[in-house]
Order: structure tokens, then sequence, then C-alpha cells
């Protein structure tokens, strides 16, 4: 440093130094001498004032309290005076992350904005997940869910301070664990290995400590199953890419079974057919044996509705089926009759070693025989790798049995619930509820005081996994961490930190974490120092292993011992004539875990379209044999005796003689938006031979003679033979033609018939510069409705509750419309509006189409909505009067008016109505008001930003780089946008291949409203029937056509 | 002057005289508020108060109180729209139109179904704004210079072409029922009794003093106004009827509309004349002016468009059938044999089957019957707007958007408000101001007025009962 000479004077005083300065230099408020007073002294402190100074005073009063009226106090806005590093108001700051909650997982990207989570993205690194499902993306309301626990707690109700808990806690443990008393933590599966780390350090400290994973809903069998079969007790992982031939039995794996995360992306590949050239042009084969109609199935080629009773004997007729071909052992198993068991053998044998069986029991029998399946048609090794296994459902349902016990007969000391619920989502929880309060010390790892927390002596509030540090290994070698993007905004703690302190260890889980990861994940192949891996893993979200080859294995099971068993099982499950009760788990509700979010809860089931409940669901013959019609409140009653009362809902393709319920609902403690809603039927599954089972066998369903309207987003179910809105085909008529299925609407002219699109009043647009698009794959979309709630979390879009659900109000921009198919001919239009018994379905995403002739401009009367020059329909919100008059000539029907105040609204109690709720609130999206259209704007927001983030860079914007919310959440990406005037771009590409002569179609193109989207021809892969022939141009020609 | 063939029966009957015009029409308005007139005045202002605590609620907390949704975004709101428009159509056309044909026996119901009019569209104009999500933005709809810059109306839009044709229509509607007035206003000036009541009529009468020029005046501004007023008959409701024949709705999307649209609306404009003159003429005991011919006349009107209605109707359905439009088939299909049948064939009934009654000359000529089937009339052609607007938007293109709609309370209570706020308005109507045109039916009375024998006198003959109490000094 040069040496600073320069002087500063505190005033001119200083540099005057005159006498008085220099006396009350040392002293901060000098004390004047009356003559100084005078002169100091100021009008504005009121004292001596001049008679002559009153006018001005009162001048300077009366402005100062009118100016400070003006002007409502800002009282909690913090400025960036300091700006937090790498925070920009205003732009997006992205951290990769993981949604890790049992054995559902999703390597995530959050995007925060001004230091709050706002939306979640899949991320790309990750080879695990390539989508954000509808739950995952509702977890992050979950963060703001303003009533989790804000600090912990004694009891209910008394709130203490964590050093009290601590203490108190700490002196219990070491009690308990001094006179040799049972310690449990009771966890959900825990696919964190830090975190299994942490509890091993506890159980070290408190020996007597054991710890217990179930799962609500378990598959704990699979695990047993392979220990039999392999010597391996370990969860497989597949690879359906490898299949031709699938056979799902009761295992709904694109829906719930597992976590469809990890299937959904892998099945869509060998679906997916191109009409380029030298394009795919062959798909998978995927059977479905099922009670319940499933996602899954509605994705089959072929499914056949089998009685809970009877799906193990499915299991065994086709081992039988195919060992008979193969030279397996054949076993003795009672005979079933379900269609395409044949078929699917046949096509099983076909494709051995590209073939693949999964079954979704809980039974070590079942899961035997699917394994012996698996090995005769040489999946090891290729569809199901037993070396990498996942570390899904780890959860044993004998451990649970016995620690409940162990509680019952008051043998546990200390009782940890990391995170667990069993009082609601175990079929014993009854009986825990009672015993629970009696256990000395019990402790609840929660977010909220729900059903099992609410009755422990402490609940030790844990963060959102979002303001958490943490790990996932979903599969064998597959690390993710979790990292906090928010700081903690209550009073919380993670639990991995509270173990640590009650077992005295630093509290430090961050350190902890980054400690494990240096001396066990780290070692497995990391590049550089630790502290460059650590960064990388972080920015990644993601280190995976160098991939190994799946290893083949050798069955060594009892296929005889299992037979007898399934055999066994089947004939108790219950008589042929009484009603079966299937107890299944719902989409986006799941096992309940986050049944106090609004967007999971009114998100529409993509099967039922029902939101808000659980109900009872029938099939149409059931049903009319037992005196019920949609909607009637039935009562359900298991054989031990627990009822439970719920409207009932007519499901097409449901097994004859069952009734199907679902879990997730009936939560007493979850929240306002939770209560009530529905009921819990998890006392009404059983455990056979100690495993956890949901099917229990014969219920009494009953009439009660109630109605309870059925809050549901569609309620027509077939789409009455209109082709020109679902074009479907075969796919042996797709390899002779591409265009086969494709339905082109011609008028008659003078001239003879123009296709219909020819003929045009209007001059169309140009988009000289970007002209946004989409591509819409039927054939691809699973109908899972991730995009549903990724666009509600990015457009803001509001819940409005069951009432109005029922009314026909939901917001949503985008809707999966889902057609069953029907048996009756054309014409027979009352025929056409019921669904065929078995009928196939089709999922059909249906957004503003952005017509370039849209039908909603021309008649709004104030210019609200109008066209840009990128192919947009645009819609300003307040500009809009409200006459709804685009809304009934959308043909579409995709436009949503504002019927109420949706936010600050006490009859809308939910995100929008409390502060805290509001911060998930995107700001880059307005929040509509009262009174005013809105409708899907293809994430508009993203678009200017991509383009300006473009511009900056003086370059174009590049393909992939602008996503709307729907496409970029997709797990089977049957949804691309991108500019359809860039060459480059993959919607440009599909459009260019698949309109002309392919699979692409506009819906109802005759009206001429020329969307920007594309819809691809749906594909089955289903032979032709017996009766029909295929010409050449890959038509199907039946002997009875209709004569239209 | 023009002869009326001496086989018309007579349209005045009773014999009156010039004065007994003037005092039959005029003791109305001068004299004491009846005790009819105050239970039905009371009775309409308790319907009129209960329907604007209804449409209060429904402004403050949203048109959610509605049972509109995502698929039906029109209902009855648009419904009672037209049907009061539909309504406000038999005035002018009594006025204009039958002015031009020269029909005489207008001249005695004519100010009634002119008033009748306005308060329709007034009626229907609150349904306009009653239907917008944020009603106080309404005068965005109008083309006025704004902050906006360019922004302006989209003149692509029907409802812009609404609010022109509808704004347009009640203009000149009331400008021609005013004009109308003013002599009538200048009797009843003549003849008041008090300062304030000759203040009143005397500034509306706008110094009318019957002199041949003013006369001549009158004269050719009703038929100037006459002439504006007769294509606006039929271009409102062609407008209306373009809401939904411009848009891409099957069932909506129809070029039979504008005239089946105009014909409707006369046909219930005249059902609803014939409700209101059969009350007011045994109310006020006008029967010697509105006679059994006017009824009758009007009868043959309402069967003529009625059955228009109802060949419009049937050419729907052919065309639906012979286009080969899937969706329009299906559309109409699902009128007649769809959820909604019942509306469809309550339009029918009411529509089509009823009028065709009126072929019988003695239901024609029955007041009863002429009451009974004009309510059924005006029941029906609700339907006919329910029936257009709801079964078309219910079940459009995409099937998993097929919804029902169901009103709720407030759909109820917001409609009742406009029969509160007619009945108030055509009450004060009926008591403050003549109900018959005395100038233009004195203009008659000496062609068409029934002609005694000589042997009657006294009352019978016309003789004037009382001294007359017009005011002296206007002499």
């Amino acid at each position: 440093m040069e040496n600073n000479k320069k002087r500063y004077w505190r005033g001119l005083e200083e540099l005057r130094n005159d006498e008085s300065f220099v006396k009350h230099a040392e002293s901060e408020f000098a004390e004047l001498t009356p003559g100084e007073e005078k002169e100091y002294q100021s009008i504005v402190d009121g004292t001596n004032t001049h008679r002559r100074d009153f006018l001005k005073v009162l001048g300077f009063g009366m402005a100062a309290v009118s100016l400070a009226a003006c002007d409502a106090p800002v009282t909690k806005a913090v400025p960036y005076l300091n700006k937090p590093e790498g925070e920009f108001p205003t732009l997006d700051n992205w951290y990769a992350s993981t949604y890790s909650e049992g054995s559902d997982y999703s390597s995530i990207l959050v995007k925060t904005r001004e230091g709050r989570p706002v939306k979640l993205e899949p991320n790309t690194m990750s080879s695990i997940t390539h989508g954000v499902s509808a739950r995952v993306q509702s977890s992050l309301l979950s963060l703001y869910d303003i009533e989790k626990l804000k600090g912990p707690q004694k009891g209910e109700d008394t709130k203490v301070s964590w050093d009290m808990v601590d203490r108190e806690i700490t002196t219990q443990l070491a009690q308990i664990a001094g006179r040799n008393g049972a310690i449990r933590i009771v966890s959900h599966t825990v696919m964190s290995p830090s975190t299994k780390a942490v509890i091993a350090d506890f159980i070290a400290k408190y020996p007597s400590t054991t710890h217990i994973m179930y799962d609500a809903n378990s598959l704990s069998a699979i695990r047993r199953a392979n220990e039999e079969s392999f010597g391996q007790p370990v969860f497989p992982s597949y690879d359906l890419t490898k299949a031709k031939v699938i056979v799902g039995v009761e295992a709904d794996f694109l829906g719930t079974w597992v976590n469809p995360g990890f299937f959904d992306t892998q099945y869509a590949a060998t679906r997916k057919v191109s009409s380029a050239p030298n394009g795919k042009k062959d798909m998978s084969r995927h059977y479905q044996f099922e009670s319940d109609f499933s996602l899954t199935g509605a994705n089959a080629d072929y499914r056949a509705a089998v009685k809970p009773s009877q799906i193990g004997l499915v299991l065994t007729a086709l081992y039988n089926r195919v060992a008979t071909k193969l030279g397996g052992k054949t076993i003795t198993a009672p005979a079933v009759e379900v269609p395409y068991l044949d078929k699917a053998a046949a096509d099983l044998i076909a494709a051995q070693g590209q073939a693949v069986v999964m079954c979704g029991l809980n039974d070590p029998a079942a899961q035997v025989v699917t394994n012996a399946l698996n090995s005769l048609l040489g999946s090891y090794g290729s569809t199901i790798d037993l070396s990498a296994p996942l570390n899904v459902h780890q959860g044993n349902d004998l451990a649970m049995n016995a620690f409940i016990d162990e509680v019952k007969g008051g043998r546990a000391g200390a009782v940890i619930l990391y995170g667990a619920n069993p009082v609601y989502d175990h079929p014993r929880g009854a009986e825990l509820a009672e015993a629970l309060p009696k256990v000395p010390l019990s402790i609840a790892i929660s977010d909220r005081a729900d059903e099992t927390a609410g009755l422990t002596k402490y609940i030790c509030p844990a963060p959102h996994y979002l303001e958490s540090w943490g790990d996932s290994e979903p599969r064998v070698g597959y690390y993710s961490l979790v990292q906090p993007t928010i700081s903690r905004i209550f009073n919380t703690r993670q639990g991995q930190e509270s173990l640590l302190t009650w077992a005295g260890l630093p509290a430090n889980y961050h350190e902890y974490l980054r400690s494990y990861w240096r001396r066990n994940i780290f070692t497995q192949g990391g590049a550089g120092d630790f502290d460059q891996f650590w960064m990388k893993a972080l920015h990644d979200g993601v280190f995976e292993r160098k991939a190994t080859t799946a290893a083949t294995a050798s069955f060594a099971g009892n296929v005889d011992a299992a037979a007898s068993s399934i055999a066994r099982t089947s004939a108790a499950a219950g008589s042929a004539s009484g009603i079966e009760l299937i107890i299944y788990e719902k989409v986006g509700m799941g096992t309940g875990r986050w049944a106090n979010s609004p967007w999971l809860q009114e998100f529409p089931d993509p099967m039922t379209k029902a939101t808000w409940d659980n109900y009872a669901k029938l099939s149409k013959k059931t049903a009319e044999e037992l005196g019920i019609k949609q909607g009637d409140l039935v009562r359900v009653e298991s054989k031990g005796g627990y009822a439970v009362e719920l409207p009932a809902l007519i499901q097409p393709g449901l097994a004859n003689g069952t009734v199907a319920v679902a879990i997730g609902y009936g939560r007493a403690k979850a929240g306002k938006a939770g209560n009530g809603v529905g009921v819990n039927v998890y006392p009404m599954a059983t455990f056979v031979g100690g495993f956890l089972s949901f099917y229990p066998g014969n219920v009494n369903v009953t009439n009660t003679g109630g109605y309870r309207e059925l809050a549901q987003t569609q309620t027509h179910e077939t789409v009455m033979s209109r082709e020109s809105v679902i074009q479907e085909t075969i796919l042996s008529a797709y390899q002779k033609n591409n265009a086969a299925g494709r339905f082109i609407p011609e008028v008659e002219t003078s001239e003879g018939p123009v296709v219909a699109p020819d003929l045009s009043l209007w001059n169309g647009h140009k988009y000289p510069n970007h002209s946004w698009g989409m591509v819409i794959d039927l054939n691809s979309c699973t109908g899972c409705g991730s995009c549903v709630i990724s666009c509600q979390a990015e457009n803001n879009v509001p819940v409005v509750g069951r009432q109005e659900v029922t009314r026909r109000r939901e917001m949503h921009w985008i809707r999966i419309d889902r057609y069953y198919s029907s048996d009756a001919e054309e014409g027979d239009f009352q025929g056409q509006e019921i669904a065929s018994e078995n009928p196939a379905v089709v999922f059909q995403p249906m957004l503003c189409q952005h017509c370039s002739n849209a039908p909603c401009e021309t008649v709004c009367p104030v210019a609200a909505t109008t066209h840009s020059h990128e192919g947009l329909n645009q819609m300003t919100y307040n500009r809009c009067v409200g006459t709804r008059y685009c809304a009934n000539n959308c043909p579409y029907k995709v436009r949503r008016f504002n019927w109420f105040k949706y936010f600050d609204n006490d009859n809308f109690d939910y995100h929008f109505n409390n502060d805290l709720g509001k911060m998930v609130i995107n700001p880059e999206v307005t929040v509509r008001s009262r009174g005013v259209i809105e409708k899907c704007s293809f994430c508009v927001q993203r678009i200017q930003e991509g383009k300006l983030t473009a511009k900056k860079e003086r370059r174009r914007p590049i393909d992939g780089e602008i996503v709307t919310a729907c496409a970029q959440s997709c797990p089977t990406s049957a949804i691309v946008f991108g500019d359809l005037n860039d060459p480059t771009s993959l919607v440009h590409q599909l459009t260019l291949v698949e309109r002309k002569g392919g699979r692409g179609f506009q819906v109802i193109e005759e009206i001429n409203t020329r969307p920007q989207i594309t819809y691809l021809v749906k594909v089955k892969n289903v032979d032709p029937d017996a009766s029909a022939t295929l010409d050449e141009e890959g038509e199907i020609k039946t002997p009875h056509t209709v004569d239209t | 002057m023009h002869v009326t063939s001496p086989v018309r029966p007579p349209l005045v009957t009773g014999g009156k005289t010039y004065a007994d015009v003037t005092e039959d029409v005029c003791r109305h308005v001068e004299g004491k508020p009846t005790k009819e007139w105050k239970i039905a005045f009371i009775a309409a202002l308790v319907v009129l108060i209960y329907g604007t605590a209804c449409l209060f609620w429904t402004w403050w907390e949203g048109l959610g109180v509605w049972g509109l949704n995502k698929t039906v975004g029109w209902a009855w709101d648009i419904t009672n729209f037209v049907w009061w428009v539909g309504i406000g159509h038999a005035g002018t056309l009594i006025s204009a139109i039958l002015l031009l044909f020269r029909q005489k026996w207008r001249t005695s119901i004519n100010r009634a179904a002119e008033a009748m009019t306005i308060f329709a569209v007034i009626c229907a104009a609150s349904f306009i704004l009653m239907h917008m999500g944020r009603p106080w933005l309404a005068y965005w709809a109008l083309p006025l210079p704004n902050t906006f810059g360019s922004l302006w109306v989209n003149f692509n839009s029907p409802l812009v072409w609404d609010v022109f044709a509808i704004s347009t229509y009640f203009s000149v509607s009331l400008v021609f029922w005013y004009i109308g007035l003013i002599p009538d206003l200048a009797t009843i000036r003549d003849r008041a009794q008090n300062k304030v009541s000759r203040f009143i009529y005397g500034t509306f009468a706008m110094g009318w003093n019957g002199s041949a020029k003013t006369w001549s005046r009158y004269e050719y501004i009703s038929l100037i106004l006459a002439g504006l007023s007769t294509p606006l008959v039929l271009s409102v409701h062609t407008i209306v009827s373009m809401d939904f024949a411009t848009s891409v709705i099957p069932g909506w999307h129809t070029t039979i509309f504008p005239p089946y649209f105009v014909a409707g609306a006369i046909f219930s404009g005249f059902a609803m004349v014939q409700n209101l003159m059969l009350i007011t003429r045994v109310v006020y005991r006008l029967e010697d002016y509105i006679t059994i011919e006017h009824i009758e006349s009007m009868n043959k009107i309402i069967t003529l468009t009625g059955s228009i209605v109802g060949i419009a109707y049937l050419t729907e359905f052919f065309i639906a059938w012979y286009s080969g439009v899937e969706y329009e088939s299906y559309a109409f299909i699902n009128r007649a044999t769809g959820p909604y049948w019942w509306a469809y064939w309550a339009m029918m009934t009411c529509n089509v089957i009823s009028p065709q009654l009126f072929w019988s000359r003695s239901l024609r000529r029955s007041v009863t019957w002429t009451f009974f089937i004009s309510v059924i009339v005006n029941i029906g052609m609700w339907f006919e707007r329910f029936v257009i607007i709801v079964t078309s938007l219910h079940r459009d293109y995409l099937p998993s958007s097929w919804a029902m709609f169901s009103p709720t309370f407030y759909d109820i209570g917001d409609y009742i408000f406009s029969f509160g706020l007619f009945g108030t308005l055509f009450l004060l109507f009926s008591k403050y101001l003549p109900v018959v045109n005395m100038a233009e039916v004195k203009a008659i009375i000496r062609s068409s007025s029934e002609r005694l024998p000589k042997n009657i006198s006294g009352v019978a003959k016309g003789a004037r009962v009382a001294n007359p109490s017009f005011n002296k000094d206007a002499e």
C-alpha cells in the first residue's frame, strides 16, 4: 500500500478547529450552549418554533402526512442491496437434485427464482429417469405447504426447542439402551446410502436398535423369490428396450408398479415408429393380464381382465405353455379360462431372449413362477439384470408385522418413526395406533403431525427434500445427490441430523454426506480430486458407475411348490360367484404420502378421469347385477368387518365380479386439502403367508341408496367413431402403408372432391421468422399425465376444488383425453356412447392447438385473443372482458374461464390463499383475475426467454433450447415442441416426414383451423381380425363393411 | 283519406267519438293509481328487488354462481338475451312495417307494443352486461378512442356487430316511440289539472301546438322513421343470429339462421304483445279500441311466423342429413334424442304445433285461447334459444369435453330480475303515459269506427258523461 497522507475532516468545524468544536469533539452528542441551540434546532423538531413558522410547520406536516398516506408501507421486501452471489433478480437458477421418497425416485433439476424453487424438470444427465411424473412435480407444492410443523413439538400441541427435545430424547435413549430395551427405527424403503450409514452409526451408539423398513405398497415377495430362485435377495432391474414381447401380469409398470419412471421411457422406445424412408417400423408387443384396468393395461396391445384369484393361475398357465415348448419342467395347476394365453405364450417363445414377464403380485410363489418363466425365456442377462439390481422396495412385511406385535406386546422401548406413517398406511395401523402411545419413548421424524406422528411423544419436523441434503442410490452403482435449493422455511431439522445428534455425533449432515461420498462413492471411479468430483456430482446431480453388462442367472427355485402354493391361494381367495376386492394404487395419489397437495388431489386419474376422491370401481356387468349405477354410494365390507362407503364408478374393462378401491385416500391428519377426501382402505388389505396382499378376497358390496357425484373431468367415454379426432391403425397395416389409418376429410365441389383444408376463406398468416409448433405421438403417449401437473406448476394454473370439478370447471391447460372403444356400429349413436366390455384405449393430450385460422380470434369483440407472427394464438388477459365466445367457438374446448377469483379467496383455500403457498407461483406468468379467459400459451414466457438469450448471444435459438413445460416433463418424449421454420429442428423433421403420406394428422382437419399441432396416428401391434384382410394400401377390409 | 272497404269490420267499436278517445285513454293517466295497478306494481317491484339481489351477488362473486362450465359457456344468459331481443321485435314491426303497409289496425296497439319493445331491449341489454366476466369493462366493446393506441374493437366479431345493431335499434325505437307520444303528451298537458304534470308533460310535449304544420312534420318524421326502422327490424335479429351462424359449432354454423331468427322474433314478439294487450284492454277497459279484430289479425301473424319457424326447424334437419357432415348430423340427432330431448320437444310442441290451432276461427277469436297460446309460444321460443345454445355446445366436436348444463339458483334469479325490470317499467308506462295512441286512433275514427244505429243515444252513442275536464286555459 502506498502511503496515504490524505486528511479527512468530519466537517468544516473540524477544519476550522474552532473552540466550541474542540470542546465537544470527543462526545458523540454535543451539548450545545443556549445560544447555539437556537441556531441549530430546526423548526421540524417542533421545539422553539417561531410564531411566523407556524404555517410552514403546518404545511410541512400536512404534506408529510399526505405523502405517508399515499404509499402503503412495504413491510417484508428485502432489497438486493447485498446481492447474493449468483443470484440475479428475474433470472432462473437451476440446481440438480433428486426426488427420492420410498421407492419413488426421480433425478430432477430445480428451477429457482429469487431463491425459491418454482419448477421441477427432468435431469437429462440421469440414465435412470427421463421425465418428471405428476407426483414428483406435485412434491414441489408440498414445500410450500402451510400446514407443516414449524418447529419441534412435544406431543401434538406443546411447542418446544430443539435443545430441550435433544436433551430429553438423548437421556431417555441412553436409559433404554442401558437396560437393553428395544429401540426401533421404522421407515419406508431407504435408498439413500448415507442415511443408511447414519442409521448404522446410530445403531452403533445404541446397539439395541433395529431398523425396520416397510412399504405401504409392498413388493417384498420379489426379494424373497429372487433369494429362493437365484440365491440373491434383490430386486432386479429391467431393460425393456431389449424386449420384443412384454407380458405384464398385474404389474402396472407404466402407472404405479415400483416406479414408472424406470420403465416408461424404455417402453416408449420400443413403441415408437417412423414413416421416414428407412424409419423404424417394428414395435414391441405388449400383453397385459390384470384385474384392475391399469394405465399399463390401457397401453397394451392385448389385455385380458382376470379376477385377482385367477391371476396366479395365469402365470402357471403361461409357464406351462412355455415350458412345454422350451423343454422346461411343467407344473400341475388348475386350468384357467383367459383369452390370449396361447398367443402370449407363442409370442414369448418366438421372442426368446427378447422377452420379459413382469409380475406385480406380492406373493413369493407367483414371483418364483415368474422367475422360472423368465429363466426359460432367457430374459436374465438380456431384459432382466440381477447384477445391478434396483434398490427399491426393501421393505420387509414380516419384520414390520413383528414390529407391530412387539409394540402391542409392550416390548418396544423406543420407536423412531422416520418419515413413515404406519398408523395410516399399514393394514394394522389401528392396532399400532392403540399401542403406540404406550411406548415409553416415541419419536416421529415427519413434516406434519400426521396420523402416526400425532400419537408420538416427540415430533421432530424434518424439512422438505428441496430444503435438504441427501443422496440416493436407486440402482446399484447409480448415485444421485439431493441438495437444498432454499434455506429452511421453518425451524426444522433433517432426520439424519436428528439421529446423529442423538447418537452424540457432530450433527452436520452436509459434512457427513461429503465424507461418506469421499469414502464410499468417490472411490468407485471419481475423476480428479474429491472437491472436483463433489462439485461435478452436485452439478450433474448424478454419478453413475460404468454400466455393467447384465449377467445371466440360473434358476434354482422350486416351481412345483410355488405352483401348488398358487393353486392354494387361488382356491382360498374366494368362490367364483363372490365379488373380489382389488386394492390398487392411483397414478397420482400413490400411497397417500402427498395427500395434502391440491395439485395431486385435482389431478385427473388417467383412466377414470376422476379427481378428489377414491371410489368403488365396478365393471358394467357387475354393477348391473348388483343394481348399482355410477355415483351410487356403495358399502364395501371386508370379511374382517371393516366397511367403507364410497361412490361407485363404472370402469369398463375391470374384471367382472370384482370391485376396485384405491389406497392413498381417507387421510385424517394430512391437512386441509387431504383430510376426509375419500376413504382409507389400507385396513382392508390382508397378509397371505406374512406378505401384504392387496387382494383380500371376497367382500360384500351393497347399494346404500345414497348418491355422491364423482368429480370427473371427462364423462363421455367413447370417441363416437369420429375419425378426424382419433386416428389409429395396426402395425401390419402401417408396415404396408405409412398413411394407414389416416382419415383425410374431403369436400365435394363442382370440380369434384377436394381435400377439406384446400378450401379456405382465409388468407392465412405469414410466419416469416419462427413458427412454433408441436408434434404429439399418440403411439408413445402412455397417458400418465405428467404434462398436466407440469403445466399447472409452470403456468400458475389454479386449483378449483372438488365442487367446481363436478361442475366441469377444472382449469388445467392441458388435459389427456381418454377414449374407450365401443362395439356399436357406426350410426348407432346411443350404442356408441357405451364402451366395450374390455375396451381398447387411446390417450390424446389436448391443449390449445394454436390454430392458424383460429375460431376464437375472430369472435372476440375486444381483440383480446390475437395471432402472433410466430404462429401463436395469444391471449391478452388484461384486455379480456369475459364474453366466453372464444371458449364456445373453440372446437377443441381448451379455453378456460375464471369463474371466480381463485386466489385470496377463502372459498378456494388452496395454495393461492396463503402467503407461503403463493411462493410456488411462477413470476414469469400472470395470475389471472376473475372473469377472464385463459389457455395454453405454448409457454410463451419460455419462448420469449429463449429468444432473448439467443439474441443476446447473437445467434438463432437452438432446437431443444426452448421447450414447453409439457414436452419437457414427458418421460416418453411423446410431445415434441420446436420451431417449424427451423429445418434442423426435430419438430420440423417429424412434421416433414409424417405430414405428407405419413402418420401426421390434425384434429378435426375439415373445419380448416390449421393447428400448429400435428398428432401421429396410434399404431397397435395387434393382428388383424381373423375375418379381415389388408389391401395393398394397408386399409383393413372387413367382410361386413358399414354403409356410410 | 283512405276509405275502408265497408265489408271490413270496424277497428273501433262502441261508436267512439274523438272526445271519447281522449277521455278513455287519459282517464288512466290523470286518475289516481287503481288498486289493481298498485298491487301489480308492488309485485313487480318485489320481483325486481329480488332479482337485483341475485344480480348483485352474481357480480360480486363472479359468474361461477351460474351453472355454466368449460364446455357450455353460454346458457341462460344468452338464451334470455336472445329471447328478450326477439320479444323486442314486435313493437317496431307494428309501428314501422305496418305503417308502411298502411295497416290501420296497428294504431290501437302500436304504443304499447313499442313500449314493450324498448323495455324488452333494455332487458336484453342487461343480459349482455350480465354475461360478461368483467362487466365494468363493457365499454371496451365500443370503438372509443382510447389510451391503448391503435387497440380497437375487433370488427370481425359478431358481438361487436351486436353492439351496433342493438344500440341502433334501441335508439331508433326510442325516438320513434317518443315522436309518436308527442301529440298525446300535448293532449295530457292541455288537460293537466296541476302545475307539476302540466310542466312535466309540457316539457316532453316539446311545444306541440297541433297546427297543420306540426301535424305535417309529424307525419313526415313518422314515415322517415318507419323507413329507417324497417331494415332494423330485419337487421337486429339477423345480426343476433350471426352470433351463432358465424361460429364453427355444429348446430350454430347454419346459413338459415337470419330469416329463421327474424321470423322467430316476430313470432315471440307478437305473442308477448298479445299477452300484454289482453291484460291491458281488460284492466283499462279498452275493449273498444283493442277489439277481437286486432287480436285475430295478430294471431294470423303468429300462425304465419310460427309456420316459418316450423319449416326452418325441418330444413335444419334436412340439411344436417343432406350435407353429410358428421358433426352437424350428430348435433341434430342429439337435439331430438340426446339428453336434452325434452327441451327440443318442448320447443317443437310450443312453437310448431300450438300456433297451428289458430287455423280454427273460433280459437283465434277467443281471448282465453289467444292468451294461453301466446304464453305457450313465449315458453317455446325461450326453449328454442336454449336448444340452439345449450344442446349445440354441450356436445360439439371432441366427445371428451361433452358436458351437461343445469341452472343454479342464480341463473333463475337473474332471469327473474329481467321480469321484474320489465314489469316495473311497463307498469310505470301504463300509468303515466297513454297506452293507446290517441292521435292515430282519432285519425281512423272517421273511416273505421263502428257506426251505431241512429236510435241509440246517450252513452252508447258516445254522449259525454261529465263535463270535459281538459284545461280550458290551453285554449
